[in-house]
């Protein structure tokens, strides 16, 4: 009873939708200003039927109606409460109706916070936003309907892939599709401003905030699933450049990119035709890594049950939608008056060359990953891209990009002087060179690399409290310099605090990368191993039983210079339903870095295979991520961004 | 005409998509073989079959094709086409090589005893390293090899549905 309802909720939310995506066009072509205003009541209304067929499923979940398809398929009683709950989108059908929730819950929010938004605009931007509702409806209850019944129901469920039972894992893919459909309301404002025709200053006002939350879910969303492959596969990587890997990092270089370009727009009411472009790009960048996930055209880990049928539709909304809009930008984009110009030497120079340098390694990361796709088309045979091609593309395109950031942000805007920029980040400029060439000499001249890559990490670091110390002027005026830094808007603080986190990963990807120390070993009770100066003592192992699972479990103590550490417990866990392996590494975060240690399998007479890992300043990765977050929230929370806000307000700030 | 090159671009991305995905019988995690058009590895494996003797890569220099089928009693799929393996033999008068891959010889007799036996030898590789030489991915898998004793097909997975009129018997007859 509770699934057919929840199949009826969508079919009203589709009915909703398909109204929401015709009549306000109507209403704005008669000029009947109440057709108009149905947008607004349909970008509600859809919203709650979707939640509540969500709502419905997450209930079957809950309970373990296993007479629902879906339920049956991917739950089991002797789940964790938790897992029941993220079960819900850990599947293709229930992590297509999350993508709809989110999808009908942005289009809400554009509704209710938009109420500044001249309401014709408010109207295109919806009926966009229900556009993609309608399709992804009908994909849904067209080839993936959640809430087919199974008859007879069985007695038990297949149970949910143990690698996802994961608290990392659970929150995953929630956050990563909020970042990807929050790109679908850049979409929907630039598929609106294209209607229109007139991409104003204001526009990209409007449009900044929306890209910038989606940002913080998708830099969150990437930064969790690395994060969880850091602990979970038991291998000590966190990053492997899998097609699907590649599908969600694409949307955020062009969301980045977007981020920066629209600054221009709304300070200097330039590049507005390279911004609708970008707008457009990221979400399609977003709707392939979908498509690339469910049409079963790529293998990857990522990838769920293929079924033609699915991925022949959605290769078909995918042509409506990038083509259509894409078509219409190529129709509509002349109407764009160019507006202001600037000088070579210019904040807004910097900022196209960041937009040409992440596009860049956007387009080139898309090529990488389609490469073998192409190939095999041509009937050329197979093969594959592998890391070293990303890597090294990620090295030559992002140095650049990373010298300029420390330049960026000094540069004035129109016409701006590089003597003086330069003058300004010189120490910055002497301290990395100073940094990489000690680094260099320390490793007798092994490592360039790792001096390079730590020169411009400090490069970078140093740059951002050079640019901070400039714009309170602490050293040519140092009396109000305090005051000034307190004054700072908190746009500018999340800028820099953004800046300041890329560094920390740098220094993390780098040091790690040259440092890390691994050992492969087989160990029995009583064994120590010296790995990075760490002595870990193996213990032996005992049998554990969870909830759905039985696992062997390590223990080890480490000890520095004969003082305990800590003690680090591994397991190799047997899942019951379905029967699968996974290991849990047991991880110790250090300052200096992270103790690592894999228990694997019996080697016979009491020895076990193990491996054991020292990784300094592997946290950077995670910490310089929550960074980039936390300036992308601080930026959203600047008062610059809440236009609209009755001035009465300010007083609060 | 630049602002035409973003949906040129994506226009000709989902062709390839389009082309891809319904490309007959494309599996993308299947691995294409490197073994074709390459002679049988050397080997030298013992019988299956009570005094039956050992059996090696000469067998297949013999000047008439033949099929090499790698199974197990313990894999699911290989039962799955046992029966297309007993019509090979016994309806087109194949000649087809068993080799038990990683398997209980007193298993893998057991589960010829139930099922039949389409084979006219079957080798025992306990340690799986034939199959590593002739770059099997996983059982069941099939190979044609023509009278030089040359690879000159492999079919990947379970030979069911039309997989033996469609596939096999076609690069069987090829092979003559």
């Amino acid at each position: 009873m509770i699934a057919e309802l929840g199949h009826f909720a969508l079919m009203i939310a589709l009915a909703f939708a398909l109204i929401g995506a015709v009549v306000p066009h109507i209403g704005i072509s008669r000029g009947n200003a109440r057709l108009v205003a149905v947008a607004d009541n349909v970008a509600i209304g859809q919203f709650v039927m979707v939640l509540a067929a969500y709502a419905a499923l997450t209930y079957s979940f809950v309970i373990s109606d296993f007479s629902v398809i879906a339920v049956a398929s991917n739950s089991h009683t002797a789940k964790p409460l938790l897992y029941k709950i993220s079960g819900v989108w850990g599947n293709h059908e229930g992590s297509l109706l999350l993508w709809v929730l989110i999808l009908t819950l942005f289009a809400c929010a554009v509704s209710l916070r938009g109420r500044f938004l001249p309401a014709r605009f408010r109207a295109r931007v919806l009926s966009v936003q229900s556009l993609l509702v309608v399709g992804f409806l009908l994909f849904i209850l067209l080839t993936s309907n959640p809430f087919l019944r199974l008859d007879p129901a069985p007695v038990e469920g297949n149970g949910l892939n143990p690698l996802l039972q994961d608290p990392g894992l659970a929150f995953h893919p929630p956050m990563l599709y909020l970042g990807y459909v929050g790109l679908s309301v850049a979409f929907s404002f630039a598929v609106a401003a294209l209607i229109e025709g007139e991409v104003s200053p204001l526009w990209a006002r409007w449009v900044r905030p929306w890209t910038l939350a989606a940002w913080v879910f998708l830099t969150g969303g990437l930064a969790l699933g690395s994060w969880w492959a850091y602990y979970e596969l038991g291998w000590g990587g966190w990053w492997f450049w899998d097609p699907v890997e590649n599908a969600a990092f694409m949307p955020w270089l062009a969301a980045t990119a977007l981020l920066h370009s629209a600054i221009v727009v709304e300070k200097r009411d330039a590049l507005k035709s390279w911004t609708i472009l970008l707008s457009i790009v990221a979400f399609s960048f977003s709707l392939l890594g979908t498509f690339l996930v469910r049409s079963g055209v790529l293998t990857s880990v990522h990838a769920f049950a293929v079924d033609p049928a699915r991925g022949v539709f959605i290769l078909g909304f995918l042509a409506i939608v990038v083509g259509g809009s894409l078509a219409l930008y190529a129709w509509r984009a002349p109407k764009l008056a160019p507006g202001g110009v600037f000088g070579l030497v210019s904040r807004e120079s910097a900022l196209v060359l960041n937009n040409i340098l992440l596009s860049t390694f956007a387009a080139v990361v898309l090529v990488g990953t389609l490469y073998p796709l192409f190939v095999e088309a041509l009937g050329a045979g197979q093969l594959s891209v592998g890391p070293p091609f990303f890597e090294y593309a990620a090295t030559v395109l992002m140095s650049p990009l990373i010298v300029a950031l420390g330049f960026g942000p000094l540069l004035a805007w129109k016409r701006g002087r590089l003597g003086r920029a330069a003058q300004i980040v010189l120490p910055a400029l002497v301290v990395a060179a100073v940094a990489a060439l000690a680094i260099w000499w320390q490793t007798v001249g092994g490592a360039v690399m790792t001096a390079f890559g730590l020169g411009l990490a400090t490069w970078l670091t140093v740059s951002v409290f050079l640019e901070i110390a400039e714009r309170i002027q602490l050293f040519k005026n140092p009396e109000g310099a305090f005051r000034r830094l307190r004054g700072l808007p908190r746009a500018s603080w999340g800028m820099s605090l953004a800046h300041a986190g890329l560094a920390v990963i740098l220094f993390g990807v780098t040091i790690s990368e040259a440092w890390t120390e691994e050992e492969l070993l087989v160990m029995a009770a009583g064994d120590t191993a010296e790995v990075g100066g760490f002595t870990f003592k193996f213990g032996g192992v005992a049998p554990v039983a969870g909830a759905n699972f039985t696992a062997v479990r390590g223990f080890f103590d480490v000890s520095r210079h004969g003082r305990t550490v800590t003690a680090l417990t591994p397991e190799d866990r047997l899942y019951t339903d379905p029967v699968m392996n996974t290991t849990e590494a047991s991880i110790y975060p250090l300052l200096r870095g992270d103790l690592y240690a894999v228990i694997g399998e019996a080697a016979g007479a009491g020895r076990w295979s193990v491996r054991l890992y020292f990784k300094p300043f592997i946290s950077g990765l995670w910490v310089g991520s929550l960074m980039m977050m936390l300036g992308g929230i601080l930026s959203l929370s600047d008062r610059r961004l809440r236009i609209g806000a009755p001035k009465a307000k300010r007083a609060e700030d | 005409m630049q602002r035409f090159l973003p949906l040129v671009i994506v226009l000709a991305l989902f062709a390839v998509f389009l082309r891809m995905m319904t490309l007959e019988d494309r599996n993308p995690n299947e691995i294409k073989s490197v073994m074709i058009g390459k002679p049988v590895p050397e080997f030298t494996l013992p019988g299956l079959l009570r005094r039956e003797a050992a059996i090696t890569d000469e067998f297949f220099k013999s000047g008439q094709p033949v099929l090499v089928n790698f199974f197990a009693s313990w894999c699911v799929p290989c039962r799955a086409e046992h029966e297309k393996l007993m019509q090979l033999a016994n309806e087109h008068g194949a000649t087809i090589v068993g080799v038990a891959y990683k398997d209980e010889p007193s298993a893998a007799l057991g589960f010829l005893d139930e099922l039949g036996n389409p084979y006219q030898r079957t080798a025992v590789d306990r340690d799986g390293r034939l199959a590593i030489d002739f770059g099997v991915t996983g059982v069941p898998e099939t190979f044609v090899i023509d009278g030089d004793g040359n690879i000159t097909y492999r079919h990947w997975g379970p030979i069911v549905g039309d997989g033996l009129e469609a596939k096999v018997l076609p690069a069987f007859e090829a092979a003559q």
